[in-house]
């Protein structure tokens, strides 16, 4: 169970838009949401309204600050889950085999029910993608929402990932990156998608479209302001006497 | 990495106790009656207590059998086979030589094999990890090879031999925590690979996911302690290395042969507890922490 498959019929995956995410943890709230009332374990809390608050989670976003060699440093929302790996190292090193990555869909799932809680999985992920769950002591993972996209009790809009759902900005796509000619892989090719530490040789599923270069600030900004310099006409009439009147007072 | 206590005392402990067993095996001490009986049951007490204490980290010890299936991909699970068929064919020669004066010695050849071979299949477990690079290097299983040699010589009271083993030891030892340290750096991944960002600038972690913590801190970005490392190596060595050798190097004494095994069993300790309390899993870099 624990060796990868050859090839998968499909690569399902997410695309991420680092140049259209606003960082407002929707998508990790209605992860949280969807996942903790469906497929396995719930995904526990501990002490969530202490002084300490822990949990799992199965999408966390991170924010980084780039600064170049010249020009303004740049903020980056970076929304980071499962990348689905083609050479999954988490699959491999399982020694039950309740980490698997599924043919059809090349899907990686922990089947639960054969999961002994080792934590090696999640020590052999570069990403920190999969958590293990305090209360249940079993490994928790994103399950693309398996247990969304092929369900016919949804409607047709809501068979994606919740997060891809959720996302407000447009920045999340779900879709199969094995096919060339699919809207996710024509979005990869044409906005340059990049994987994250591709020198782990995980060979990700996930890719990451790079944000845009931003606008340059030119020496003439303001062109606009001449035209909107404060029209302060004094008032006549009625309102004229008012005014005057009230200011003697 | 968190040093789990229960990692510690596994790897510590299995691997003595398998060095051990690798000398039984190989007919050194060739003992009999109570003296084998002594000899195998601290051998198997080692190493059977500290593939027990390896088991109190699962999440589900009541599965644990579930890990004899995927022995084709995992380490850890060749790790089992190994351990389990290492204790049955050793418990066999121990049977012959405890209870029935009988040697047999392509038993013991077997057992030491798959004795030695239970530390290799436990460095490897280590070793395959891409992701943390201080582990991810060839000296790995030298060091847990060459530890279980020495320590297993020096507990079988094999001086002749645990004096050049202690010495190689020592040697891989320095040589793996000067090569760990550069380990990371030397990896290649940093936060400007880890988000594809790096050809743009200088990357800095500005805001973390939570402003609590989560199990991949907690599991993967151990950073207390580690300004007491270079401490911990000089203790560590002394104790695994250089008191042991110099115990031996007297004129011998049983008392002394003690005092070199607890001396080096802390020592092993030690250098264990900073394997991975030192190891930076390459996760840490997303939160800013490397």
């Amino acid at each position: 169970m624990t060796q990868l498959p050859n090839s998968t019929d499909r690569k399902m995956g997410l695309v991420i838009d680092l140049d259209t995410c606003v960082g407002c943890h929707a998508c990790v709230i209605s992860c949280k949401g969807w996942n903790t009332e469906n497929y396995g374990a719930p995904l526990s809390d501990q002490d969530a309204y202490g002084g300490n608050p822990s949990g799992t989670f199965l999408n966390r976003v991170h924010s980084y600050e780039v600064q170049p060699a010249d020009g303004h440093a740049q903020l980056i929302h970076f929304p980071k889950s499962c990348l689905h790996c083609e050479d999954a190292p988490c699959v491999t090193v399982c020694p039950t085999g309740a980490s698997y990555k599924r043919v059809e869909d090349g899907i990686v799932l922990v089947n639960e029910s054969d999961c002994i809680g080792c934590g090696l999985c999640a020590w052999s992920c570069p990403y920190g993608a999969r958590e293990l769950d305090v209360t249940e002591g079993v490994m928790k993972k994103c399950t693309l929402c398996v247990d969304r996209i092929y369900n016919e009790n949804l409607p047709e809009v809501d068979r994606i990932p919740s997060c891809v759902r959720t996302c407000p900005a447009g920045a999340r796509h779900f879709g199969d990156l094995g096919d060339p000619d699919s809207d996710v892989s024509k979005l990869v090719a044409e906005r340059g998608g990049m994987d994250l530490m591709p020198e782990m040789g995980t060979k990700p599923v996930n890719k990451y479209l790079p944000p845009r270069p931003k606008d340059t600030i030119e020496e003439q900004i303001d062109i606009l302001a001449p035209l909107l310099a404060p029209v302060a006409e004094e008032p006549k009439g009625f309102l004229g006497w008012l005014d005057k009147t009230l200011e003697k007072l | 990495m968190h040093p789990a206590p229960s990692v510690i005392i596994f790897t510590t402990l299995s691997g003595l106790g398998f060095g051990l067993l690798f000398f039984l095996g190989l007919g050194f001490p060739a003992v009999s009656g109570w003296i084998a009986f002594v000899f195998f049951a601290i051998a198997y007490g080692m190493a059977v207590g500290g593939l027990m204490a390896s088991t109190f980290h699962l999440g589900h010890p009541e599965r644990a059998l579930k890990a004899f299936t995927q022995w084709k991909t995992s380490w850890l699970s060749r790790e089992g086979w190994c351990a389990v068929l290492a204790l049955i064919v050793m418990g066999l020669y121990a049977i012959g030589a405890v209870f029935l004066g009988q040697v047999w010695s392509l038993l013991g050849w077997i057992g030491a094999l798959f004795s030695l071979a239970t530390v290799f299949t436990t460095s490897m477990i280590y070793t395959q990890l891409k992701t943390i690079p201080r582990w991810n290097m060839n000296l790995t299983p030298v060091m847990f090879l060459s530890f279980s040699l020495a320590g297993g010589a020096l507990l079988a009271g094999q001086t002749s031999a645990a004096l050049p083993l202690l010495l190689i030891a020592a040697l891989v030892q320095m040589l793996y925590w000067r090569k760990g340290d550069q380990a990371l750096a030397s990896s290649g991944t940093d936060l400007g690979t880890a988000t594809g960002l790096g050809a743009r600038g200088t990357v800095r972690a500005f805001e973390p996911p939570h402003t609590g913590t989560n199990y991949l801190l907690r599991e993967f970005v151990h950073v207390v302690g580690r300004k007491h490392a270079e401490k911990l190596r000089v203790i560590s060595f002394v104790l695994a290395f250089v008191l042991p050798v110099l115990l031996l190097v007297l004129p011998f004494n049983h008392f002394f042969a003690l005092l070199a095994v607890a001396s080096h069993l802390a020592g092993v300790a030690t250098s264990r507890w900073l394997f991975f309390a030192q190891a930076e899993h390459v996760v840490g870099l997303y939160y800013g922490k490397r």
